[in-house]
């Protein structure tokens, strides 16, 4: 009897369960493609190539109206470089450094410890330079876009995908029936479809160091690796570490399981009561 | 706490047990002067599995606190000088993030134990109620906690929330009194950061306070057991030491490597991702929704459509806890012999899930395709009447009408039973 209360009882749950699924999977709003991320998964490392070339994007397109505000360049050790090539990259940006004896504002050449410096002075300059949008700091758009699903994790887009998604799925008209406001663009994986910033790359935007051919669908993955790392840069050492507890914690519980059984032994089979 | 029989066996921890008998509180109270029911189930581990959650987060939030800055300008920042600059800053935040998840999965678990087995009837009233003061306690931190990082979701959290209480307008002036003083201001802004934060650091050691007096309660009568019967013979109880440290250090470090999976591999589940864009007043994120923990409740606030009145079902939801001993009316407290309460239990368990998921939706959102189609709202009133009608009418009349098992004379009976079946 017992039994059968728990199974109804699993069966109601199960149930429930199964409708909130169907209707978790039917009212996706988001149609968004999803991509293979060697950096996903809890063995996936950052594509350092793909972060380079991402960095280079940034640097010659993207930098004209995006801050990226929290990241230094010392961190750029992380994709690669040598502690010399992350001086000499800092070196090409100058920085205000106090005034001389006139009153004339100095500059000096940027510094490994120096944060990559933003395109606009205020959010006015920026809104004005943008049509009255402001482009987002880059900082953290890989964590802050995604939509991860607690209670359907399967239905998760992750903020690279929808970076990709943004980046390529902009349409030259708008479609038909669709009224897009002055100076907005139509676009796919935009929220509402209606967005301030013109399609920003297309092929052969920039030419790759290192010589991969600069098709849309690759600056765009760079572009998007380059954001992730920008916005969860411990992501390697934070899995590495991961593995070594799990693992240990794992060989820890196996023993004190067994430390458990014995410890119980005799008052588990009642011989105490005997 | 537990009387000592205690016997210092160095001279050092005698000569100090005479001076200060602490050594012989801990020996009553963990140790193995502390004799528990010899038949305790894991759903019992999750007491110590809370209690370690508490230090986790004591220790973690302790050291956040030295790199962080209560200030709207410079909290949002200092988060993620944690994250990117602080020695393990990455590990401590992300801990204390999914630890608080943790915390409420752990606590969850060890209220509805209590309520399975009857862990609330006499004579263990007053430790269930200190149990709800935690309970309540906890929901108050975090909701407060989840403002610092000062992220979108932090502002307008807090903004929906505080709101909430000004809701209680009895006389003139009274609701917005109530909001001006809850904000340090007119709106959320910084005295409201720097109020929650203070707070924030406060409530854990407030709850350390009932934890301790929550103990104090469990062991005047001694843990409840699955039975739900008296442990009465020398032979239905064991000492807590070694058999109850044995058994909670293996559910310990078996937690820990959930705990881990989480921090490590799914560190922002559990979290909005809204809250990784800095607070904007100016700005209201299309779809404000609460902590996963507050959810039930959150849908049954928006169930009710007057406004005081959902405030009034919101709290009611959680303080109806406080009678459950008494609407409780069976002779018997474990569910195990009450196979129509365990039943019932169990619906109460999905239909609080199912709330859950529902505190995520759009009220008009289309749930179920069934004619015009049933909207969360609809759904979500439909649960909520089910949630108190478990509690005014399915426990009180059940719990009186039932026909229930026959119960085992003693533990110790019942394990020399199962021997024989063996």
């Amino acid at each position: 009897m017992l039994k059968l209360v728990k199974n109804i009882g699993l069966m109601v749950i199960i149930a429930l369960g199964g409708i909130t699924m169907a209707q978790a999977s039917g009212d996706s709003a988001y149609h968004l493609k999803k991509n293979d991320w060697p950096h996903a998964g809890p063995f996936g490392k950052f594509d350092k190539a793909a972060l380079q070339r991402g960095l280079q994007v940034y640097k010659e397109v993207c930098a004209a109206c995006h801050s990226l505000n929290m990241v230094a360049f010392r961190e750029l050790t992380a994709l690669g470089y040598s502690a010399d090539e992350v001086k000499a990259f800092a070196s090409e940006y100058e920085f205000a450094d106090g005034v001389n004896d006139d009153g004339d504002v100095k500059y000096r050449k940027g510094l490994p410890q120096d944060y990559f410096p933003a395109p606009f002075a205020s959010e006015t300059e920026a809104r004005d330079s943008n049509s009255g949008a402001l482009p987002p700091d880059f900082s953290l758009l890989g964590k802050s876009r995604e939509h991860l699903s607690m209670f359907t994790p399967w239905n998760s887009i992750y903020g690279e995908d929808y970076i990709v998604g943004i980046l390529t799925t902009y349409h030259e008209e708008a479609p038909h029936g669709v009224v897009l406001a002055e100076g907005m663009h139509f676009n796919e994986a935009f929220p509402g479809n209606q967005i301030a910033m013109a399609p920003p790359i297309s092929d052969d935007l920039v030419e790759y160091a290192d010589g991969t051919p600069a098709t849309m669908e690759q600056i765009a993955h760079d572009v998007a690796t380059f954001m992730y790392w920008a916005a969860e840069p411990k992501m390697e050492v934070r899995k590495a570490m991961g593995l070594k507890v799990i693992i240990y914690m794992s060989i820890l519980t196996i023993l004190l399981y067994f430390v458990n059984k014995r410890v119980w032994k005799k008052v588990k089979k009642g011989d105490d009561l005997v | 706490m537990g009387s000592s029989n205690y016997e210092p066996t160095s001279k050092a921890a005698k000569w100090f047990e005479e001076r200060l008998p602490i050594l012989g509180l801990i020996h009553g109270t963990l140790g193995a002067g502390y004799k528990a029911p010899r038949n305790l189930n894991y759903w019992w581990n999750f007491g110590s599995l809370a209690g370690f959650m508490l230090v986790v987060q004591i220790i973690t939030g302790i050291v956040l606190v030295m790199h962080y800055t209560p200030h709207v300008d410079m909290a949002f920042r200092s988060v993620e000088h944690i994250m990117r600059d602080v020695n393990y800053g990455w590990l401590l935040r992300y801990t204390h993030a999914n630890g608080a998840s943790m915390f409420f999965v752990v606590v969850y678990i060890h209220i509805l134990r209590g309520m399975y087995f009857g862990s609330y009837k006499s004579p263990r009233e007053v430790l269930w109620f200190l149990g709800l003061v935690i309970y309540l306690l906890m929901m108050a931190t975090g909701f407060m906690g989840y403002v610092l990082p000062w992220g979108q979701m932090s502002f307008w959290g807090a903004t929906v929330i505080t709101n909430l209480f000004g809701a209680f307008d009895f006389y003139n002036g009274m609701g917005e009194s109530i909001l001006h003083l809850l904000w340090g201001g007119f709106s959320v802004d910084n005295p409201t950061l720097q109020r929650f934060f203070s707070l924030h650091y406060l409530l854990p050691f407030v709850i350390v306070g009932v934890v301790i007096l929550h103990i104090w309660a469990l062991h005047l009568p001694g843990s409840n057991n699955p039975l739900g019967i008296d442990a009465k013979g020398p032979g239905d109880k064991i000492p807590f030491h070694p058999y109850y440290t044995a058994k909670d250090a293996f559910g310990l470090s078996f937690f820990i490597v959930i705990l881990a999976i989480f921090i490590f591999y799914l560190p922002n589940i559990m979290g909005h991702p809204d809250n990784y864009i800095e607070a904007n007043p100016m700005v209201t994120p299309p779809h404000i929704v609460p902590e996963w923990y507050y959810l039930p409740f959150y849908t049954i606030l928006k169930a009710v459509p007057d406004k005081l009145l959902g405030v009034v079902a919101m709290f009611a939801s959680i303080l109806i806890f406080f009678v459950l001993p008494w609407l409780d009316g069976s002779k018997i407290r474990s569910a195990k012999f009450r196979p129509v309460t365990a039943f019932f239990f169990w619906l109460f368990i999905a239909n609080a899930i199912f709330l859950g998921y529902l505190g995520t939706k759009l009220p008009d959102e289309i749930m179920i395709h069934i004619g015009g189609g049933l909207d969360a709202l609809t759904l979500g009133r439909i649960g909520t009447i089910l949630y108190f009608a478990y509690f005014i009418v399915i426990v009180p009349l059940v719990s009186r009408m039932e026909s229930t098992k026959p119960v085992p004379t003693s533990i110790a009976q019942s394990v020399l039973d199962s021997r024989k079946e063996a």
